[in-house]
C-alpha cells in the first residue's frame, strides 16, 4: 500500500478510470498540458492524449454544456471548475439541464457526468475561490454532492463518482490537498456514495461533519478526550444525500450531537441534518443539537480567514455546551 | 483613427436569396440539386406545419393545449433547413422549434403531450435530438459537446441546434460557437432572426447589423440568408452539413423571418411592440407563397396537392390528439422513480408517501 497525498489520490483514481473504461474524459481549464492548476490531473493528458484529457476555452458553462453535449454521445465526462468560487458560471448548465435530463426525457437519457472541484478556506487564495457552496447543491434535486477528507475516501468516491450514471459534485478541499499522507492501495476500489464514516468512536457526543472539519473535529475530539468526554465523530462524505441512518444510530448511542461545518450557518449543510435529526432521533436527545459553522457573511478576504474559519476550540466549546444543557 | 471602422466586416454578410417573394428564380446557379419529389416534400412540410400551427392555436384556446410557440412565418427558416439534416444527425431544439423534431422523428402525439406539461412529451425513441431547450442559447454549448462527441466517435454527421435572435445576446451563444470553433467539431448553429425577442427588436438586442457577422470574433463561418427563401435556406444549410462533415469546422446561419403570431400563447399580445404594417410587410414574403408559385410554375403543385396535405395535417392532428388524450396522467411519483438511476432515501420515503397520496 502506498502512502499518497490526497491530491494523488484523486489522480489515481483518474488515471484508473481513464484506463479502464475508454468513454471517460477529462477536461476543464488548464487541465492538459499544465495538469491543472493543483496538478489534479498531472501526466493524465501524457498518458492517454489529448483526445481523452483536453483543455477547454475559459468558460465554466461552455465547459458544463460540453459534458452535457459529450454525455448524449455516451462519454462519461469528469469536468473540473478550477475554483468551486466560479461555479455560479455554471450553474445553468448543472442544476437546469444535467440535474434535469432524466426527468426532461422521461428517463431515457442521462448526465453521468463527474464535476471535480477545489474549494474550502485557510488557503489564502484570493476572494471567490474559497466558498463553501455545497449547500446550494443540497437544494438542487437531481445531484449527488460527494466531499472526501483523506486520500483513501477521495480515491474509491472519485473512482464512484465517475462510475455513477447522474451528475456527481466532488469537492476537493484545497487544504487537505497535501496537508498529510494516508494510506491508498493500489489499483481500483470504491467507497459507496452516501454512506458516512465513523472516524472516530465515542460514547459521550456525536460530532458530525465533512471536509477539512473532519480533522479539526478529530483533534478538538482527542482534548476532549483528555478532559474524560469520549466525543464520536463522523465523516458524511456524502453530503447528498445523507447517510440518516449512521447518523440516527449514533445520537442513539450518544444521545448528544454536534454538527460542523465550515460553511456560512444559515439553511447549511448542518441545518439540514439537524432537521433529519428532529424528524428521526428527537426522543434520544438530551440536549439540543449545536451547530459550529461559520458566520453568514460573505468569505472573507485572506486576511481575515483564520478567525472566520470555525476552528477546535469552537468545536470544544460547543461539545461542552451540549454536554453541559 | 487607429480603431477601424466596422462597415468593411458588416459588408460581408449580404443576405443570401435564390427565390424572391413572387417565387422567381434570382440567383440561377445557386439553384439547388432536388428531385421534384424533394421539391414537393418540402413544400408538403411547410404547408402541414401551417395547418398544425392554426390547429395549435385554436385548440390552445379551447384549453386542449398548453405551452405552444407558433410558428407561422418561420416554416423555410425551420423547415428548408431541417430538410439538409440527416437521419443520424443530432437536433438541439428551442421550443419553438417542435416542427423539425417532428420531421426528424418525435411523433405528434409527443409534441402535443409535451405541450400539456407532460414527461412522456419529452421521451424519444431512435430520435436523435435532445428536448426543446428553454433556457435561452443553453443549447448552443451543449450543441458544442454533442459535435464533439459525434467526431470523437468518427461519425459521419452533425449537430444542429435551433435558437432565435434574442439567443444571440447571451453568454451561452457565444460560448458555444467558441468551444465548437476550438474542436473544429461539426456543428451548425442557426438563429432564426425572426426580428423580435418577445418583444424587444433586435436593433435593440445588438449594435451589430447582421447576427451572422457574429461568427467572426469565434473564428467560424457565418452567413445570412433570406429565412422565407425555402432553397436559399436549404442551400447554406446544406453547404454548412458538408463543411462541418468534411471536417471545416462549425458554421452560424442567420436567417431573416418573422413569427406572424404572439411570442407564445401564454399572453403575449404583438400589437404591444410591433405595428400591423410591419407585420403585412412580412407576409408579402411568405414562404408559403413563394415556394407554391415557384412549384406550380414548374407544375410540381396544385390545388388537390395542397387539399390532400391539408387534410392530412387535420388527420394526423385529430389522431395525435386522440392518443394524447389516452395517455394516462403523469404522477408525481413517476418523476420521483426517474429523478435518480437509484432512489435515494429520501425519495424513496417521498415515492411511499405519494404512492398513498396518488392511490386516494
Amino acid at each position: 500500500m502506498a502512502q499518497m497525498t490526497m491530491i494523488q489520490a484523486i489522480t489515481d483514481a483518474m488515471r484508473i478510470e481513464l484506463k479502464r473504461d475508454e468513454n471517460v474524459l477529462v477536461f476543464g481549464e488548464d487541465v492538459g498540458k499544465n495538469g491543472g492548476v493543483f496538478r489534479a490531473t498531472e501526466g493524465l493528458q501524457d498518458e492517454f492524449g489529448e483526445d481523452r484529457v483536453f483543455d477547454t476555452p475559459l468558460a465554466e458553462s461552455g465547459i458544463g454544456g460540453l459534458a452535457l453535449g459529450l454525455a448524449m454521445q455516451g462519454f462519461r465526462p469528469v469536468m473540473e471548475i478550477q475554483f468551486f468560487g466560479f461555479v455560479f458560471e455554471a450553474m445553468d448548465s448543472i442544476a437546469s439541464q444535467m440535474a434535469r435530463l432524466r426527468y426532461r426525457s422521461g428517463g431515457k437519457y442521462h448526465a453521468p457526468v463527474t464535476i471535480r472541484s477545489p474549494f474550502g478556506g485557510g488557503v489564502h487564495t484570493p476572494e471567490l475561490h474559497a466558498d463553501s457552496l455545497e449547500g446550494l447543491f443540497l437544494q438542487t434535486p437531481g445531484v449527488k454532492v460527494v466531499i472526501p477528507s483523506n486520500p483513501y475516501d477521495a480515491k474509491g468516491l472519485l473512482i464512484s463518482a465517475i462510475r455513477d450514471n447522474d451528475p456527481v459534485i466532488f469537492l476537493e478541499h484545497m487544504k487537505l490537498y497535501r496537508s498529510f499522507r494516508g494510506e491508498v492501495p493500489e489499483g481500483e476500489y470504491t467507497v459507496e456514495i452516501g454512506k458516512a464514516n465513523i472516524v472516530r468512536e465515542g460514547s459521550d457526543v456525536s460530532i458530525i461533519t465533512y471536509g477539512a472539519m473532519v480533522q479539526t473535529s478529530l483533534k478538538a475530539a482527542e482534548k476532549l478526550a483528555e478532559e474524560g468526554i469520549q466525543a464520536e465523530v463522523i465523516d458524511l462524505r456524502t453530503i447528498s444525500p445523507l447517510d440518516v441512518e449512521t447518523i440516527v444510530s449514533s445520537i442513539k448511542k450518544t444521545n448528544r450531537a454536534v454538527v460542523v461545518q465550515e460553511a456560512q450557518k444559515q439553511a447549511g449543510i448542518a441545518a439540514h441534518v439537524i432537521a433529519e435529526i428532529n424528524d428521526r432521533a428527537i426522543l434520544h436527545l438530551e440536549a439540543p443539537v449545536g451547530r459550529v459553522t461559520a458566520p453568514d457573511t460573505v468569505f472573507p478576504f485572506s486576511e481575515a480567514e483564520s478567525v472566520w474559519l470555525p476552528n477546535e476550540n469552537d468545536v470544544i466549546e460547543k461539545v461542552k455546551a451540549t454536554i453541559n444543557f | 483613427m487607429v480603431t477601424k471602422k466596422l462597415e468593411p466586416i458588416e459588408s460581408r454578410f449580404e443576405t443570401f436569396q435564390i427565390l424572391n417573394p413572387e417565387g422567381e428564380v434570382v440567383n440561377k446557379d445557386a439553384v439547388p440539386d432536388l428531385s421534384d419529389e424533394q421539391l414537393k416534400e418540402l413544400m408538403r412540410r411547410m404547408v402541414y406545419t401551417r395547418i398544425w400551427d392554426q390547429r395549435a392555436l385554436s385548440l390552445n384556446r379551447q384549453g386542449r393545449l398548453g405551452f405552444y410557440a407558433p410558428t407561422a412565418g418561420q416554416e423555410a427558416s425551420m423547415l428548408a433547413s431541417h430538410f439538409a439534416m440527416e437521419k443520424e444527425d443530432w437536433l438541439l431544439p428551442s421550443y419553438r422549434d417542435i416542427p423539425q423534431l417532428v420531421f426528424h422523428g418525435v411523433p405528434l402525439v409527443k409534441a402535443f403531450l409535451y405541450s400539456r406539461g407532460h414527461f412522456k412529451g419529452g421521451q424519444y425513441e431512435g430520435v436523435n435530438a435532445l428536448m426543446p431547450q428553454i433556457i435561452i442559447a443553453a443549447q448552443c454549448t451543449q450543441t458544442a459537446g454533442v459535435a464533439l462527441g459525434l467526431k470523437k466517435r468518427g461519425k459521419k454527421n452533425v449537430a444542429f441546434t435551433y435558437f432565435g435572435d434574442g439567443a444571440t445576446s447571451q453568454g451561452d451563444f457565444y460560448e458555444g460557437l467558441n468551444f465548437a470553433g476550438t474542436y473544429n467539431a461539426p456543428a451548425v448553429f442557426i438563429s432564426q432572426n425572426n426580428r423580435f425577442a418577445i418583444s424587444v427588436p433586435v436593433e435593440k438586442q445588438t449594435a451589430a447589423k447582421t447576427l451572422a457577422q457574429k461568427a467572426v470574433a469565434a473564428g467560424i463561418r457565418g452567413v445570412q440568408v433570406d429565412g422565407m427563401d425555402p432553397l436559399a435556406v436549404y442551400v447554406v444549410t446544406k453547404e454548412a452539413r458538408e463543411r462541418a462533415i468534411a471536417g471545416e469546422g462549425p458554421t452560424l446561419i442567420e436567417t431573416l423571418t418573422y413569427r406572424y403570431g404572439p411570442h407564445t400563447t401564454a399572453g403575449d399580445d404583438p400589437t404591444r411592440y410591433r405595428s400591423d404594417e410591419l407585420t403585412n410587410e412580412w407576409e408579402q414574403k411568405d414562404p408559403l407563397i413563394r415556394f407554391r408559385k415557384y412549384l406550380e410554375g414548374r407544375n410540381l403543385w396544385s390545388k388537390e396537392e395542397e387539399e390532400a396535405t391539408v387534410e392530412q395535417a387535420k388527420e394526423d392532428i385529430k389522431a395525435a390528439l386522440k392518443e394524447a388524450d389516452q395517455t394516462p396522467k403523469q404522477k408525481v411519483t413517476d418523476l420521483i422513480k426517474i429523478m435518480f438511476e437509484k432512489l435515494p432515501y429520501n425519495l424513496q420515503e417521498q415515492f411511499d408517501e405519494y404512492s398513498k397520496k396518488e392511490s386516494k
